[in-house]
């Protein structure tokens, strides 16, 4: 008796021990593992592009009509699984009131169409590569859209001189993962063309974390109390432009916004 | 455990001995420029971990050495040291209205209206010259060559076809007031004496970037040998490609628009730009600019940059415009009062 039950007590402790070890292994030590930049890191190095439509919608959605009906079939909303873990938004009510004003007048709203820098996460999921360069002391991010950059400072954590349409990041590594926190971000910015926003509260927290030679997992935190009843996440993979030569081009996007935004200024013809 | 205590130590004493002997040689270097030049052949640049010349860091270009030089100074390509030092004297004693040869002062100039030029850190008395050139052009001309005849017409044929639509619409404003490109976002990189001109550079495998504050204009420049794009595909700040010959970097720009006229020149400008660190605290930028439908010859430019600490901040320009919309609304209003007076 006495055997058994010491037996079965270290069984159960050895079980427990596995089952903690399995649960600590799958949290900690993901399959796969980058390749080393030669200061020991995970590599980022590369040009890297979302696929999906999360720009058009964070949350699953089905094809739609597109705001401008004499370009066809080329500008329509694409449909999409969305990104949003649980699909769900957890906005406070006055929020969702203004989100959907948002999503009900966002050819006029959307910064994106006015050509405005996109902030953090909706940088990350625009339908336009971005490049990583990556230094131990800063890791740079060049988007294409617009000429928008930010800088993770990889050191001490600094703060902020001021909010900015980009925010101040802050970076660090978790084993295989770069988490990059990031505050003092605009209230200017939206998450979507679906008119999801955020306040001057707005905290996210990144998390890229190498998933095979050519894939990126990333995850966004959300969390803002003024529009938010809690914290919610966004995750995706990005994926590597593999092309020969791969290069991010200009996309000054300022001239094609001047139309929507000074056309009504524009001098009547005479004749 | 005491064999590795032993290691670790033998290690540390070669780091600090490698330290003192780095000492005289950056004490000598640093400073700026001007004194840099002898010693700085003896001066080891840093490696990155990928063991590329190490050009990271925020530095600034800021410097009271005027673009091209003064008439009156000839061919005299240096001051020396006495001169310099008087200069900057005369400089920081100006009396407000009183205008100075030799010196690029920009916005600290003397003006009409009384800004507090010191909270946006126009204070002339911290403004210095970077080096002892009398102008950022080198060589014994120091000036922009003439330009070419055919170069003057095109350039009168965009400002005459522009004339009297200059407030028609957006399209019709110069770059810089439409945020697409500002002056010194420009490249090649030139310097005003007294905007917050900072330039940020971070290094990758295979990649050199360029974080210009203004406009946050930003070039990621690839040092794998590979080619320019193809010719058809044009880009205000041109298509960069890169490599190392020996400490510098080494950088060539084609594929401009004939709309980024660097001082006049065409969409054939062809430019080529060098970056040496030349002491802890200073990088030398250099550049030559040629473009045969512009200039008869090349020409070249030196431009110091110090180190500074930072930190780069947003520079969203076109987010914050409202001056477009002000000039278009003011002359839609003139039109009409022009029109009510007609009636």
């Amino acid at each position: 008796m006495r055997n058994w039950l010491g037996d079965s007590v270290i069984a159960g402790v050895v079980a427990a021990g596995l089952m903690l070890a399995a649960t600590h292994s799958a949290a900690q030590a993901p399959a796969y593992r980058a390749p080393r930049t030669a200061d020991g890191k995970p590599n980022l190095n590369g040009i890297w592009q979302a696929l999906n439509t999360a720009d058009w919608d964070l949350q699953g959605h089905a094809a739609a009509k597109g705001p401008a009906p004499l370009l066809g079939a080329v500008f329509a909303v694409p449909p999409g699984l969305g990104v949003v873990e649980g699909d769900e938004i957890p906005y406070l009510p006055a929020a969702a009131t203004k989100k959907k004003q948002n999503q009900a007048n966002w050819t006029t709203l959307d910064p994106e169409v006015k050509c405005y820098l996109p902030g953090v996460p909706r940088a990350t999921y625009l339908p336009y590569p971005f490049q990583i360069v990556q230094s131990p002391q800063n890791i740079l991010i060049s988007y294409e859209y617009a000429g928008a950059v930010r800088v993770i400072n990889m050191g001490a954590p600094t703060k902020a001189p001021g909010d900015s349409w980009m925010g101040w990041s802050n970076g660090r590594w978790e084993g295989e993962t770069l988490v990059v926190d990031v505050t003092s971000q605009l209230e200017n910015t939206w998450f979507d063309r679906a008119g999801n926003f955020h306040s001057d509260a707005l905290h996210v927290v990144e998390r890229i974390t190498p998933r095979s030679a050519d894939t990126l997992n990333y995850e966004a935190t959300i969390e803002d109390p003024k529009v938010f009843s809690r914290p919610w996440k966004i995750s995706m993979p990005l994926y590597r432009r593999v092309e020969k030569n791969a290069k991010l081009l200009e996309y000054k996007c300022v001239e094609f916004a001047e139309e929507v935004l000074y056309g009504s200024l524009r001098k009547k013809s005479s004749n | 455990m005491g064999r590795r205590s032993l290691a670790s130590f033998a290690a540390l004493a070669v780091v600090v001995v490698a330290l003192f002997a780095q000492v005289p040689a950056a004490g000598q270097t640093a400073g700026s420029a001007a004194k840099a030049s002898p010693a700085a052949k003896a001066w080891t640049p840093p490696r990155t971990a990928d063991g590329k010349p190490d050009l990271q860091g925020i530095w600034t270009d800021n410097t009271l050495t005027p673009f091209e030089r003064p008439k009156s100074l000839g061919s005299k390509e240096f001051y020396t040291d006495q001169e310099i030092a008087d200069l900057t004297k005369r400089i920081h004693d100006a009396r407000p209205g009183e205008r100075i040869e030799g010196a690029e002062l920009g916005a600290a100039n003397p003006q009409e209206i009384r800004y507090d030029l010191e909270i946006y850190g126009f204070d002339r008395n911290k403004l210095r010259f970077q080096s002892k050139r009398t102008s950022l052009i080198v060589g014994p001309e120091g000036v922009i060559p003439p330009m070419l005849p055919q170069a003057r017409q095109r350039n009168a044929d965009r400002v005459a076809k522009n004339k009297g639509h200059e407030f028609d619409g957006a399209e019709n404003r110069p770059l810089s007031e439409r945020c697409i490109m500002m002056g010194q976002e420009q490249i090649p990189m030139v310097p005003a004496a007294n905007e917050g001109n900072l330039l940020q550079i971070v290094q990758g495998p295979g990649y050199v970037t360029l974080l210009h504050e203004i406009d946050h204009s930003t070039r990621v420049i690839p040092t794998d040998g590979r080619p320019h794009v193809p010719p058809n595909i044009r880009l205000w700040q041109g298509d960069s490609v890169g490599h190392w010959e020996g400490n510098t970097l080494v950088v060539d720009t084609t594929n401009f628009t004939n709309l980024t006229a660097f001082r006049g020149s065409s969409e054939n400008l062809h430019l080529v730009e060098r970056f040496t660190r030349a002491a802890d605290d200073t990088l030398m930028y250099q550049f030559t600019v040629e473009d045969p439908t512009t200039w008869a010859k090349p020409w070249t430019a030196e431009v110091p940059w110090a180190k500074t600490k930072g930190p780069v901040y947003e520079y969203a320009c076109h987010e914050g415009n409202t001056m477009i919309a002000t000039i278009l609304h003011g002359a839609r209003v003139a039109e009409e009062d022009a029109a009510k007076k007609g009636k």
